[in-house]
């Protein structure tokens, strides 16, 4: 069982509390068009074996050729962890026999990576329970060869091999055994993955693979020595990543408890059951008989090429997060918010952008984001790049909003109507007659109706009864069709009720 | 006319331009004369509509008055090089029946220099051996016999043994060879040609099997130094397919030629001198300095002190390279597939490279295996790695005080098939002398020299500075000037 306190996760067992060590390894497809070693595509969801090339197929005499895009993004990621970056690094070769393997061996690097010590700050959501604001060690990032897939399901006695993914590039990004709650697995997780969005060397898509985590966990006595760990292997959703700690740490409690040891092994998390089982055991890993790949020389990295991938990064989400707070005067919650995910903070800076006064505008239109836009996707089920609405349609409406054209009734009524037809808000005012007035006449005018029929509550305000004056607001405002500024309907009012 | 498989690569690309005879003439007579050969199985596959096709294009951009460097040479190729439509096995039957549908960058600049294929030529298994004998295709029998008149039959040595033979027999002009531990200067030793491995990085490795990736090197095998600098020019230049490929200009090799080496000071490497070494070696080994003297260099004897340790590191790291480089070779995409009833992948694996790979190759793959496994990794892998760096340094430092080092070229003359089956280290000690260069990436070439008391060719080895190949060649072509090596083998087959 868990005890929740303020920020320590600790497991209550039947002898004491223990506090529960997690370090990840994640690997994080590389955005580029071609594969590590070879020219082939790596688009997603191709059909079998059609994103192939002779190297990837280890064709004999092939040879290895690096691809230095994914070399400039697993730089630009490491620079964007403030990590070292190592000048020269090799590839080595870890050998073992698969069929999703053509080479029977993957090039990787062991020995040498690409990139040393960086660093992640994370912010645990309390939602997720308990857990700590700091900073969780990154070992390493190295790149790597992605295998093949095994397809068991095309044939009652066969299996197929299927290698477009086969020389796809990888990062694998080690973290420092840093972590001690479930809840810092999965801030850490998804503040990697927001980083990777920002730089771009990974779209972060769990679902399609394209990021996926090797669990490490241990659990101890608070203030002991590590214990033994296993590492759960390919967990694919932050979700799950959480739920497999959490399942492991209280199985190797109850384990330890139960007078057994932990033993130092590969698993597998079941997400459908909420389970783990055990799949190889530390004596019968295999021995990768890793060695430097001598078809391919040392990689070494020019002081110009890295100022080149420094110079490249875009504005990185703490950044971001600390201008939005600072100069632009955000609320830290929607600052938050926007930035956690690079295509909202585009999203938001567009429809700035598109605005004319960023300076002015940007609280409202952080509010109207995360209200009235993100409450209208979740309702379409639609994420953002897919929005009915474009950035500039939503600067023109929240223009509209400012100038005093619509009021925030009218505006939630025009954005409906975006979402529906994909109009421009401005259209939308024209054609359906949705503008605000504040034509003084026209609303003395209502006023005066409002007053004859409903002479009796004009009495009852005179004699006192304040809280009346909403009650003629809204008749007002719905005499005139909800159109009238509610500010000059205000100020009329409380000339006409005295 | 001349009996035109007598001429070497240069007088067929003259004659040809002369007009002396037709390309197609030419390759219906090594054409005939492969077919002719068979008892020396020299090839695996012939493939003479290769060389007829490539003579017929030489014979029409001959009559609008185009020549290509070697235009009308017809070629054999080892089976370590993948030919696009033509089976490439590596000699194992592991590869037996695959045809790649790519053609490696060597034989690719071969072709499109107007050389013809007269066949896929048999070679030890994945290039491991030096006699020739581990072919999954059964063994090349050397041209040559011993004068005792016994006809025992002599290995034509290894690993490109069947490109040896082939150009010995003069069933085949020249021929590509490729060399790891000494496959292109020992076989060349063996049957008195030329032969010739550049700088690691001079020819690319793109398309050719790879065998132990750090020291594989393709190279010519032809009847005469000119010949090898014609071939050798062809068949290098940069390969952005091959990342260990150098990216430097190919020198006119042909042009550069001269047996004049004064002020060259040629090193004589004292630990080359091996105990038990056959007298006739040593003999030929002093003609080979006389002979260097007399062309105008001088001779200084250096050291090679780590020259020893050599032939135990090769015998780490090509092991190595190659357990992991034949990894591929697993049943699952191409080549032979064993899959015994009822048996599961790892069945698969298991039966088909046991069915599919030779003993030999068995062998280093276990070795290699071995060395690189966990606990052992260090004595053995990093050790050899220290032991090639310091290799390098010796020949490095031997720079200081020469220009070119001249060593035989392999510790005896060829022996019988057979001889040496049963043993595999005085199998390896074959390469004594030739694997020093391949761990530092030298380029090295074996020229004939003299015949043994049973007249069996021996050759003579130039080690030079890297890139250095015109250097190697000028001395190939000082001690053949000198030599006057002239014997060939009588026509048995």
């Amino acid at each position: 069982m868990t005890t929740e306190t303020a920020s320590s996760y600790r497991i209550q067992g039947a002898t004491g509390e223990w506090e529960v060590v997690i370090g990840l390894e994640v690997h994080a497809q590389i955005t580029s068009n071609a594969k590590l070693f070879s020219g082939a595509s790596t688009a997603f969801g191709a059909e079998p074996n059609t994103q192939v090339s002779l190297v990837d197929a280890a064709m004999p005499g092939m040879l290895p050729v690096l691809n230095k895009e994914c070399i400039r993004q697993a730089v630009r990621t490491g620079l964007a962890l403030g990590a070292e970056i190592n000048r020269v690094s090799r590839f080595d070769r870890k050998n073992y026999f698969y069929a999703d393997l053509p080479q029977g061996y993957q090039i990787s690097q062991l020995y040498h990576p690409l990139v040393g010590e960086g660093s992640i700050p994370i912010e645990p959501d309390a939602k997720d329970g308990p857990g700590e604001a700091k900073l969780v060690g990154v070992e390493r990032i190295h790149v790597e060869q992605d295998a093949g897939k095994l397809m068991h399901d095309q044939h009652p006695t066969r299996s197929y091999v299927d290698l477009n993914r086969s020389g796809v590039a990888l990062m694998e990004i080690v973290s420092r055994p840093d972590m001690r709650s479930p809840a810092e697995a999965g801030a850490y997780l998804r503040k990697l993955r927001s980083i990777l969005r920002y730089v771009g060397s990974c779209d972060g898509n769990m679902e399609q693979g394209s990021m996926r985590a090797d669990v490490n966990v241990s659990v101890r006595r608070p203030g002991e020595p590590f214990g033994t760990r296993t590492e759960t292997k390919n967990v694919n959703s932050v979700r799950f990543v959480m739920a497999a700690i959490e399942q492991e740490a209280n199985r190797q409690v109850d384990v330890l408890e139960a007078g057994g040891r932990v033993v130092q092994e590969t698993r597998l998390y079941d997400p459908d059951r909420g389970e783990g089982r055990s799949m190889r055991s530390k004596e019968d890993a295999h021995d990768y008989r890793y060695f430097p790949d001598p078809d391919l020389l040392p990689l070494e990295l020019s002081e110009a090429f890295i100022a080149e991938c420094e110079a490249s990064l875009p504005e990185l989400p703490d950044d971001k997060r600390a201008r939005y707070e600072g100069p632009l005067g955000l609320p830290a919650y929607n600052a938050a918010v926007i930035t956690a995910d690079v295509e909202t903070a585009r999203w938001f800076e567009a429809l700035l952008d598109a605005t004319g006064k960023p300076e002015t505008m940007a609280k409202a239109a952080s509010n109207w984001l995360i209200s009235d836009l993100f409450g209208a996707l979740n309702r379409l089920g639609k994420g953002i790049g897919e929005s009915p609405v474009s950035p500039a349609q939503g600067a023109e409406l929240l223009n509209l909003v400012a100038d005093g054209t619509l009021s925030g009734t009218l505006a939630k009524q025009v954005f409906e109507i975006m979402l529906e037809t994909g109009d421009d808000p401005s259209k939308i005012v024209e054609e359906r007659g949705l503008k605000q007035t504040s034509d003084t006449g026209a609303i003395e005018a209502i006023i005066a109706q409002v007053m004859e029929a409903n002479a009796d509550k004009v009495a009852e305000y005179r004699g006192g009864k304040d809280k009346l004056f909403g009650f003629f607001v809204g008749q007002t405002m719905k005499a005139m069709g909800g159109k009238a500024n509610p500010a000059v309907v205000n100020e009329l009012l409380k000339k006409a009720l005295g | 006319m001349t009996n035109l498989t007598d001429l070497g690569v240069a007088a067929l690309r003259d004659g040809f331009r002369k007009g002396d005879f037709s390309a197609r003439e030419v390759a219906d007579a090594f054409n005939a004369a492969v077919a002719s050969a068979k008892a020396l199985n020299a090839f695996i596959v012939d493939t003479p509509d290769h060389a007829i096709a490539a003579a017929e294009a030489a014979d029409r951009a001959r009559a609008s008055g185009e020549f290509a460097a070697l235009s009308g040479v017809p070629l054999g190729i080892k089976d370590l090089f993948c030919t696009a439509g033509v089976q490439t096995t590596a000699a194992s039957h592991i590869l037996e029946g695959f045809t790649p549908t790519y053609e490696s960058t060597v034989t690719a600049k071969l072709f499109a220099a107007g050389a013809g294929m007269l066949g896929k030529l048999n070679m030890d298994q994945f290039a491991m051996g030096s006699s020739n004998e581990t072919s999954a295709f059964g063994n090349v029998v050397s041209p040559w016999r011993r004068s005792d008149g016994g006809n025992a039959p002599l290995a034509p040595g290894g690993s490109s043994g069947g490109s040896s033979a082939a150009v010995a027999a003069r069933i085949a002009p020249g021929a590509t060879g490729t060399d790891t531990g000494g496959s292109i200067r020992q076989p060349a030793a063996f049957t008195g040609i030329s032969g010739i491995k550049p700088t690691y990085g001079r020819c690319s490795r793109w398309g050719i099997v790879a065998f132990a990736s750090s020291l594989d090197q393709a190279g010519p095998m032809a009847r005469d130094v000119r010949d090898c600098a014609i071939l050798l020019e062809a068949m290098s230049g940069f390969d952005p397919k091959d990342s260990t490929s150098l990216d430097v200009s190919v020198p006119r090799w042909e042009a550069g030629l001269s047996g004049d080496l004064t002020g060259k000071r040629i090193g004589i490497p004292k630990e080359y001198r091996v105990e038990g070494m056959p007298s006739e070696i040593e003999a030929l080994w002093d003609k080979g300095i006389a002979f260097m003297r007399d062309a105008g260099a001088e001779i200084v004897e250096v050291s090679l002190p780590h020259t020893r340790y050599a032939l135990p590191a090769y015998y780490i790291i090509a092991p190595a390279e190659a357990s992991s480089n034949l990894a591929r070779y697993d049943g699952v995409r191409y080549g032979l597939r064993d899959l015994p009833d009822g048996g599961n992948l790892a069945d698969m694996y298991s039966a088909t490279r046991a069915d599919g790979f030779g003993k030999e190759v068995r062998r280093r793959i276990l070795i290699g295996t071995y060395v690189l496994s966990a606990g052992y990794y260090d004595a053995y892998y990093t050790k050899a790695q220290q032991v090639r760096t310091l290799i390098a340094r010796d020949f490095e430092q031997a720079w200081q005080s020469c220009d070119l080092l001249l060593t035989p070229t392999a510790p005896s003359a060829a022996f019988a098939l057979g001889e040496k089956t049963a043993d595999p280290l005085a199998m390896y000690l074959n390469d004594v002398f030739t694997v020093p260069a391949s761990l530092a990436g030298l380029p090295a070439m074996s020229v004939p020299a003299g015949l043994d008391g049973q007249g069996l060719p021996l050759g003579l080895q130039l080690i030079g500075r890297p890139l250095d190949e015109q250097g190697v060649l000028n001395a190939g072509l000082a001690i053949e000037e000198r030599a006057g090596f002239s014997a060939r083998p009588g026509q048995w087959w």
